[in-house]
C-alpha cells in the first residue's frame, strides 16, 4: 500500500486551472492515511451502529411502543404490551391443523411449521416432484378434513409462505374453508362471512398489497364467537352440510 | 398482464422518477460543499470535529491513486471490525439469544460480502448473529459500503466534470458527508415509518408465547420432526428497522431475518413494500440526475435514468407476467386463477399480502439494483419467472445498479459505446469534451469484463467439483440455475440468492468471498482511474462532429451494446438452466 502511496507522490504534479481545486494533493504518507480510516470507521461504528439504532429503540417504544415490541396480541386479539399475557404477534402466523380451525398457509420452517425464530421458504423448485408430492398431500388433507367438498382450491392454501411465517391467507382461502367450519362451530356461513370480512384487510389504501384475511386473529375471534367443542343445542344449521356460494 | 400490475409498476415509477431530481440536486449540493437546508448548521461541528480527528482538512484534495489506497484501507480495516466481532460474538454484548462465535470460513465470507455491498448470506440472521453484530458490524458496514459507492462514483463526476488537475476529491470527506448528510437523516424517517407498519425495533431478548393450538408436530410434518407436542412459539425480535432502513437504501439487501424481506418484520404491509422498493432505486436513479448537475448538462442524466428505466422495465414487466400465469404443472391440483377474492398466480415461496405482482415487482427492483433483498422465494419462482431477476443481474447491475455503482457501471458501458460509435462515424470518441483514449478503453473493459468472467468461470468450477455440486437441493436444470445464480449473484455484487444451494460450506465461503472481493474492488479502481485521468485532460468545445450523447439515438446504441456485451455472454449458461426447465414444463416431463 505505501508503494502505491510513494508512486502516486511522485508521478502526480498537480497542474493548475481545474474548476477551482488547485491544490496539490495533501492526503500523503500511508500512516495518515491509516489514522484517518482508523477514525473514521471507529466513529461512524459508533454513530451508524451503535447512537443510530439506540435512538430509533428510544424513539420507536415512545412513538410507536406496540410495533417496536413485536405487535403482540392477547387471547382477546387485543394489542398488548405484556409479554406474559401475549398469545402471539398480528404479524406472525401461528400453525394449525384441527379441523375446527382456519387452517393458515402451508410453512416450510424446521423443524416445526411456523417456527418464527427460524424463518424460510420451502426453496422448491416449480419443476421438483417433492413441491407436486407436498401439494398432493396437502390436497388430501383439506379433503379429508372436509368430505364432499370439491370447490377448487385456493393456490395459496396449497403452497407454502415465503417466509414460512406469513401471518395471512387470501379471502378465498378462509371462504374455502367456511363449509368445515361452520359444520363443526356450529355456526352459520354468513356470520363466518362477516368474522372474516371483519379480519380482512389491504390492499392498502386501496392500493398497495393485496387483500388478506389475518388467520391468527380470525381464529382468536372464532374462539370468542363461538368455542369448540360448541355447547349443546347451540346452533341451527348443524345437521343440514354448510354450503357457501 | 392485470391492471393492477401496471398499476403498481406506474406507480412505483411515477414516485421514483418525481423524486430523482430533488434527491438528485440534493446530492449534488453535498458533495459540491453547498448549503443543505439547515442540515450542514446541524452536523457542521460534527463533521469538522471528524476531519480534525483523522487529520484532514474539507478542501484536501486526493489524485486517483491516493483516492483509490484510501478506499482500499478503508474497506479493508472494516473487513476486519466485521471479521473480528462475528469470530467474538460470543463474549461481545447485546447478545440476549446466547449466539456463539461464527466459524472462520463463514464469518470470512459474511465479512467479504458486506463491505462489498454485496450481502450475500450464508446464515439465518435470527438463528446466528446477536443484536450487537446484526447493529455494530453488518448495520455499520451497510452505510460504509454504500458511503464507498457513493464516493467513488462522485470522484468519476468529477474526473468527468473536471480540466486539467489530477484531484479528484477526498475519499474521506465523500464518505463522511454521504454518511451524515444522505443515508443517516433518510434512515432515521424511513426506519420511524417501518416502525409504524410493524417492523419491530428493541433489544429486548425473543418473546415466548404459549400457542392457541398445540400440536404434535409428526403430524405437521411428516417424520423427522421431534417426539411430543409443540406447545410454544419462541418469535425473535431485534433491532430490525434500523437495519431494515438501511438495507433498502444502501442497496444492500443482507437482512435481519433468514426469510429476507419476505419476513413479516422485515416488511409488514403494502406500505412498507412499496417504500422499501421505493428506497432501492431512489438513490441510483437520482445519482443520474446528479451526474447531470455535476457535468453541467442535466440532459446527459437524463438519458442515462431513461436507459436505466428502459431495461429495468423490459425485465420487470415479463417476470410479473410469468409469475402471475402460475405454475402449469400445479394447474391440476390449485386454483391459480385471478379473482378478486385471491392473487392467484404460482404462490410457492410467496406471501399473501404481496401476491405475485408485488413480489416481481420487488425482486427485479432489488436485482435490478444490486440490492439483493428478495420478498419472495426466487427458487420457487417459475423458470421464466426466475430468469429475469438473474439476468438483470448479469446486465452487470447497471438497471439502475447499486447505490453509486450502478452509475459509475453504466458509465463504463457509455464509454464503449462512445468509442464503438466514435469508429463507426469515424470521429476521435469524445464524451463531454474528453477525449477516450486507450487507458480509458482499457480501464473500462476490465470493469465491464471482471463480473461476468467471474460468474461463468466461478460456475463452472461449481459445476465439475464434489464441494460445488454438493450443494445443489432441486434436481435437474434448476440445480444448474441454483448455482448460476449464486455465483452471478455475488460476482456481481447482489446478493440475493436462489436460496435453495447451501451455501455454508468452506467451498461455496471461501470461493464466494474471493469472488465478492475482486468484483468489487475490480470495478471500483478502474473508475477511480479512469477518473484521474480524465480530470487531467482538457475539455475540448462540442463541434458539428461532436456525437451527441444525450440523444434517444444514443440510449439505444447504449442498450445494444449491454445486450450485446453482457446479456449475451450468458446466454449459453441460461440455455442450461431457466430455459431448459421451461421447456420442461411445457413438456410436461421433468
Amino acid at each position: 500500500m505505501s508503494a502505491t502511496d510513494g508512486s502516486a507522490h511522485a508521478d502526480e504534479s498537480n497542474s493548475p486551472g481545474g474548476r477551482g481545486q488547485t491544490k496539490p494533493p495533501r492526503c500523503g504518507g500511508f500512516l495518515t492515511m491509516l489514522r484517518a480510516a482508523l477514525v473514521l470507521l471507529t466513529f461512524c461504528t459508533v454513530l451508524t451502529g451503535i447512537v443510530y439504532p439506540l435512538a430509533i429503540t428510544g424513539i420507536a417504544r415512545v412513538l410507536f411502543p406496540w410495533q417496536a415490541a413485536g405487535s403482540l396480541i392477547n387471547r382477546k386479539g387485543q394489542p398488548t404490551l405484556h409479554r406474559r399475557s401475549a398469545i402471539g404477534s398480528a404479524q406472525i402466523g401461528q400453525y394449525f391443523n384441527q379441523p375446527w380451525y382456519f387452517w393458515p398457509r402451508p410453512s416450510a420452517t424446521s423443524p416445526v411449521p411456523y417456527n418464527a425464530a427460524a424463518s424460510g421458504g420451502s426453496n422448491l423448485g416449480p419443476t421438483n416432484p417433492t413441491l407436486i408430492a407436498h401439494i398432493k398431500q396437502r390436497v388430501q388433507a383439506l379433503r379429508n378434513a372436509d368430505i364432499g367438498n370439491s370447490a377448487p382450491i385456493p393456490v395459496d392454501l396449497l403452497t407454502s409462505s415465503a417466509s414460512g411465517l406469513d401471518p395471512d391467507e387470501s379471502v378465498a382461502a378462509a371462504y374455502y374453508q367456511i363449509p368445515r367450519i361452520a359444520r363443526l362451530r356450529r355456526m352459520s356461513p354468513r356470520r363466518l362471512k362477516k368474522l372474516i370480512a371483519r379480519y380482512t384487510s389491504g390492499p392498502q389504501f386501496g392500493l398497495l398489497g393485496e387483500k388478506v384475511v389475518n388467520v391468527l386473529e380470525l381464529n382468536l375471534a372464532l374462539d370468542r364467537a363461538a368455542p369448540y367443542p360448541p355447547a349443546p343445542g347451540a346452533s341451527f344449521n348443524h345437521l343440514r352440510r354448510a354450503t357457501v356460494r | 398482464m392485470t391492471g393492477e400490475a401496471w398499476l403498481q409498476i406506474g406507480l412505483l415509477m411515477l414516485v421514483v422518477l418525481l423524486l430523482a431530481k430533488p434527491v438528485g440536486a440534493f446530492l449534488a449540493r453535498v458533495y459540491e460543499f453547498q448549503p443543505l437546508f439547515g442540515l450542514d448548521k446541524l452536523f457542521g461541528p460534527l463533521e469538522r470535529g471528524i476531519y480534525r480527528l483523522c487529520g484532514i482538512r474539507m478542501d484536501d484534495e486526493q489524485n486517483w491513486k491516493q483516492y483509490a489506497a484510501a478506499c482500499l484501507v478503508f474497506n479493508f480495516l472494516g473487513f476486519l471490525a466485521v471479521y473480528a466481532i462475528q469470530r467474538l460474538q460470543g463474549s461481545l454484548p447485546l447478545n440476549p439469544a446466547g449466539m456463539k462465535a461464527l466459524p472462520p470460513s463463514l464469518a470470512f465470507n459474511t465479512a467479504a460480502s458486506f463491505i462489498t455491498n454485496t450481502n450475500w448470506q450464508n446464515y439465518a440472521g435470527e438463528s446466528t448473529m446477536s443484536y450487537g453484530t446484526q447493529m455494530a458490524a453488518l448495520t455499520v458496514q451497510n452505510f460504509l459500503s454504500a458511503a464507498t459507492g457513493m464516493a467513488v462514483l462522485v470522484a468519476l463526476l468529477r474526473g468527468l466534470a473536471r480540466k486539467t488537475t489530477s484531484g479528484i476529491g477526498n475519499f474521506w470527506v465523500d464518505v463522511t458527508r454521504s454518511v451524515l448528510y444522505v443515508l443517516l437523516p433518510i434512515c432515521v424517517i424511513f426506519s420511524l415509518i417501518l416502525v409504524s407498519q410493524g417492523v419491530p425495533q428493541t433489544l429486548e431478548r425473543y418473546v415466548h408465547v404459549k400457542l392457541v393450538q398445540p400440536f404434535e408436530p409428526a403430524a405437521a410434518t411428516g417424520a423427522a420432526a421431534r417426539p411430543g407436542a409443540v406447545t410454544s412459539q419462541t418469535i425473535a425480535i431485534g433491532p430490525v428497522a434500523s437495519q431494515e432502513a438501511i438495507k433498502e437504501l444502501g442497496t444492500n439487501g443482507g437482512g435481519f431475518f433468514n426469510a429476507n424481506s419476505a419476513h413479516p418484520f422485515e416488511n409488514p404491509t403494502g406500505l412498507s413494500n412499496f417504500l422499501e422498493e421505493t428506497a432501492i432505486l431512489l438513490i441510483p436513479l437520482a445519482f443520474c440526475y446528479t451526474f447531470g448537475r455535476m457535468v453541467g448538462d442535466t440532459r446527459q442524466g437524463w438519458a442515462i435514468m431513461a436507459a436505466m428505466v428502459i431495461l429495468l422495465l423490459a425485465f420487470m414487466i415479463p417476470c410479473v407476467i410469468t409469475e402471475q400465469a402460475g405454475n402449469p404443472l400445479l394447474a391440476k391440483y390449485a386454483n391459480q386463477r385471478q379473482t378478486t377474492l385471491q392473487p392467484g398466480g404460482n404462490m410457492e415461496g410467496k406471501e399473501a399480502r404481496f401476491g405475485p405482482i408485488n413480489s416481481a415487482i420487488f425482486v427485479s427492483t432489488a436485482t435490478g439494483t444490486s440490492t439483493g433483498a428478495v420478498n419472495s422465494m426466487l427458487d420457487s419462482f417459475t423458470p421464466l419467472g426466475g430468469l429475469f431477476p438473474l439476468w438483470l443481474i448479469q446486465l452487470s447491475e447497471v438497471a439502475p445498479g447499486g447505490i453509486g455503482s450502478g452509475l459509475y457501471g453504466m458509465l463504463m458501458f457509455v464509454l464503449v459505446t462512445v468509442f464503438i460509435a466514435g469508429l463507426m462515424i469515424g470521429r476521435t470518441p469524445e464524451y463531454l469534451g474528453k477525449k477516450i483514449e486507450a487507458f480509458e478503453m482499457k480501464m473500462a473493459s476490465i470493469a465491464i469484463l471482471v463480473p461476468p468472467s467471474l460468474a461463468l468461470l466461478g460456475a463452472a468450477v461449481a459445476c465439475v467439483i464434489a464441494p460445488g455440486v454438493a450443494g445443489i437441493a432441486n434436481p435437474g436444470a434448476h440445480g444448474f440455475t441454483e448455482i448460476l445464480y449464486a455465483m452471478t449473484s455475488q460476482a456481481n455484487n447482489n446478493g440475493s440468492a436462489f436460496a435453495g444451494l447451501n451455501g455454508d460450506t468452506p467451498f461455496y465461503n471461501i470461493v464466494g468471498g474471493l469472488i465478492m472481493l475482486i468484483a468489487r474492488y475490480w470495478t471500483i479502481i478502474p473508475p477511480l482511474a479512469i477518473a484521474g485521468s480524465l480530470a487531467r485532460k482538457k475539455i475540448v468545445p462540442a463541434g458539428s462532429g461532436t456525437l451527441s450523447t444525450h440523444t434517444p439515438l444514443f440510449v439505444f446504441v447504449l442498450l445494444g451494446i449491454i445486450v450485446v456485451v453482457v446479456a449475451l455472454t450468458f446466454f449459453p449458461a441460461l440455455a442450461l438452466g431457466p430455459l431448459a426447465e421451461q421447456l420442461q414444463t411445457f413438456a410436461g416431463h421433468f
